[in-house]
């Protein structure tokens, strides 16, 4: 195993602020994540308007990516996104819609991966990627398979971390490892900066 | 005619989250696909539930959407001739 990786850089999206490497990039007080997330893609000139037709879980999840990558000119970054409760805030939008009649929009979201494909649209990426479904936020499963995409040489940097959405109560922290950067990659330094 | 013109460009910004686009912008031969509104095949399977939903209209062959689908001016000219509520 590899251990001399980095973090490169991180970003957070809770508690009604946006934040890249720990300074804050936008914040307001909006009780509504709707409204929040609204704001702070216009307030980050985010300017892709396929944003307005995602889930809740995609929202959060594209513009805390968007952050990382939208200066990143590596396109082998690999994704791997994990959280808690899967896609079950859409799922229970769907499952309200299907007593009369279907969206098809809401339905597309009824999985949680759905948001890496939103991600790897936007930044065109062919990479690896996956997403996982934890009891809490695992650091050491994050570590281990950053660490063997990049050992494996089936990326040159990986895109990873916890997005979770349920019922209005949103968190999210993603990282990109890579080959050099300010902190070292191990699961301290990713529990210690989550 | 005009009145059903403008409550679909509203249902359509509403209900397939348009939301860098207003109502004015929108003019009734404006291609709803492609180059024009940029619609993608998901918004026409919105479109045909909105049919279905809200002027009863039920398309047997979702390929009738092509022609249907063109622009404000075919949509309203459709819903007009085949509307039941």
């Amino acid at each position: 195993m590899n251990n001399s990786y980095y973090i490169q850089s991180y970003s957070h999206i809770r508690k009604n602020h946006i934040s890249l490497n720990g300074a804050t990039l936008y914040s307001d007080t909006e009780d509504d994540f709707s409204d929040f997330i609204k704001a702070g893609y216009k307030h980050l000139n985010t300017e892709y308007s396929k944003f307005f037709k995602m889930d809740q879980l995609s929202k959060l999840a594209f513009l805390a990516a968007d952050i990382l990558l939208k200066d990143e000119p590596e396109k082998n970054v690999a994704l791997v996104l994990s959280n808690q409760a899967a896609s079950l805030d859409t799922d229970r939008k769907h499952q309200e819609s299907i007593k009369e009649y279907p969206s098809p929009a809401v339905f597309v979201y009824t999985l949680p991966n759905i948001c890496l494909g939103e991600i790897s649209i936007k930044h065109q990426l062919y990479s690896e990627n996956g997403f996982f479904v934890f009891e809490k936020f695992n650091a050491e499963a994050l570590h281990v398979y950053a660490n063997s995409l990049i050992d494996e040489q089936k990326a040159e940097k990986v895109l990873c971390g916890w997005v979770n959405f349920d019922d209005g109560k949103y968190d999210a922290f993603l990282y990109v490892v890579a080959k050099k950067g300010t902190f070292v990659h191990s699961i301290a330094e990713i529990n210690r900066l989550y | 005619m005009s009145e059903l013109k403008l409550e679909l460009k509203e249902k359509i910004i509403e209900q397939l989250n348009l939301e860098d686009i207003a109502i004015e912008e929108i003019a009734d031969t404006d291609p709803l696909f492609g180059e024009g509104l940029g619609l993608d095949s998901i918004d026409a399977l919105e479109l045909i539930v909105m049919l279905d939903k809200d002027y009863g209209i039920k398309l047997a062959d979702p390929k009738q959407g092509r022609t249907i689908f063109e622009s404000i001016d075919s949509m309203a000219a459709y819903i007009e001739e085949h509307r039941s509520r």
